[in-house]
């Protein structure tokens, strides 16, 4: 199987509210997905489902070669390989930079404290911070922070990575920064899924563009998606969006 | 009426004064002994667990301090072991503030936000590294004050052990009161001396809020 994330008819709800109406969808191994569309389109809950934050209670989701919510699959095991970045960095306040880096490494993958170190001196110099490996988080701006989180998620050296509106909370200027090591990962050949609000951005980097609309897929394509929408839905979110 | 109040006396209250620290002392080591298991065990997912124990803190916080003393010091004797007061009181003191400092500490482990719960729980860590390693350190910096400030309390709660006799404090000052009928000045010594242990203490508390307020 190519794909490494498949949703077959997958749907969620919290209460009586169903946020994922039966979404199918396929993300292949190597390639960039944007997932875009209004607040409540359900996107970043679909991708809170690919690591298993959230259940799901109907449809298939299998992720890395494993079918997930299945009695026996270890989430555990699943968050080897699934790395997760979020909108507010989460970063461990009372860790320095090279210790939240090494953290899971040493703790799950038995690595050495040395060997650890190594691995945060490669990550931080992919993301450009090596000389930040003693600093505290709060001494970082929010930009080196979230790239601190990409470096943290990279450590693992998982097979797909996820971002969750990353940018968000961040101004222009520590976006673009952010947005370069995201780019520079994708040319590397990480596959990753991306939840953004970043038209301009997804529209160059990604391999394929998904748009949500009230809990289903609405639209999927490849960026010229963005440039002849077929949709009034996609249209209308363009037109506002830009 | 009755004799003066004279430096042996006042020797006395110190030495009550030191069983008085001493009490707290186990008052509080215990009761971190028993105080933190449970608060842990308070956000537990299992449901049987945290039921359990918050009947445990809710009978102890139900129960006054006296009759706490009163039940550990005679109720262990009625099971035919015969125990100092010093022992009692300390099993009582150590009920007592396990059940306080347990719902200080819930409260602090509560307080760290659950984006980090989440974030830990991404990078693979198992539900008890998680807590060593990114909750615990972060719940402990924001208990700090708040523990202090309920040591204050210990140290004036083990007063209450003036009822199953045990040598603290109080109990000396009542004593020498007996013998000198002179209260004003005996219970005056007292309440500076529990005044030099516990303003410190809550002073430093306050010192703390307001520099972890600014951090």
């Amino acid at each position: 199987m190519t794909n490494i994330v498949e949703f077959h008819n997958v749907r969620k709800s919290y209460g009586a509210i169903e946020v994922l109406k039966g979404i199918s969808l396929s993300v292949p191994k190597g390639g960039v997905t944007a997932l875009i569309g209004r607040s409540g389109s359900g996107k970043s809950t679909a991708l809170r489902c690919v690591n298993g934050l959230e259940s799901i209670q109907a449809g298939e989701l299998h992720v890395c070669g494993r079918r997930l919510h299945e009695n026996g699959v270890k989430l555990r095991e699943l968050r080897k390989d699934v790395g997760i970045v979020f909108q507010s960095y989460n970063l461990f306040p009372h860790k320095t930079v090279e210790e939240n880096i090494t953290l899971s490494p040493r703790l799950t993958r038995g690595f050495s404290r040395s060997q650890a170190r190594e691995i945060a001196q490669r990550v931080l110099a992919q993301v450009g911070l090596s000389e930040k490996a003693s600093s505290y988080p709060e001494q970082l701006s929010g930009g080196q922070q979230q790239r601190v989180a990409i470096a943290r998620s990279l450590a693992m050296e998982p097979e797909l990575m996820l971002f969750d509106e990353v940018t968000s909370a961040l101004d222009p200027e520590l976006t673009g920064e952010v947005l370069r090591t995201i780019e520079a990962l994708a040319k590397q050949g990480m596959t990753m899924i991306l939840v953004t609000h970043e038209m301009a951005f997804a529209k160059r980097v990604a391999n394929q563009i998904v748009f949500m609309h009230q809990g289903v897929v609405w639209e999927t394509g490849d960026g010229k998606m963005l440039d002849a929408p077929q949709t009034p839905e996609l249209r209308n979110f363009i037109g506002n969006g830009l | 009426m009755g004799m003066s109040v004279t430096l042996a006396h006042y020797i006395l209250m110190l030495q009550g004064m030191l069983w008085t620290i001493a009490l707290s002392l186990m008052g509080f080591v215990g009761g971190t002994i028993v105080g933190l298991p449970v608060a842990v065990g308070r956000i537990s997912q299992s449901k049987l667990l945290r039921r359990a124990l918050a009947l445990y803190i809710a009978v102890i916080q139900g129960i006054p301090l006296p009759i706490l003393m009163f039940l550990c010091y005679f109720g262990i004797s009625v099971a035919g072991f015969n125990v100092p007061a010093l022992v009692a009181a300390g099993v009582a003191m150590t009920a007592y503030s396990s059940a306080y400092l347990a719902e200080i500490w819930r409260g602090s482990l509560q307080s760290v936000p659950k984006a980090q719960w989440e974030a830990a729980e991404c990078l693979a860590l198992t539900r008890l590294q998680r807590m060593v390693h990114v909750i615990l350190p972060q719940a402990v910096k924001i208990s700090i004050p708040p523990t202090i400030g309920f040591l204050v309390q210990i140290v004036k709660n083990t007063s209450y052990a003036v009822v199953i006799g045990f040598a603290e404090l109080t109990y000396t000052a009542r004593l020498i009161n007996n013998s000198t009928f002179k209260p004003f000045i005996v219970f005056s010594v007292a309440a500076v001396l529990y005044f030099a242990v516990c303003y410190p203490l809550s002073h430093y508390s306050r010192r703390l809020e307001r520099k972890l307020k600014r951090a």
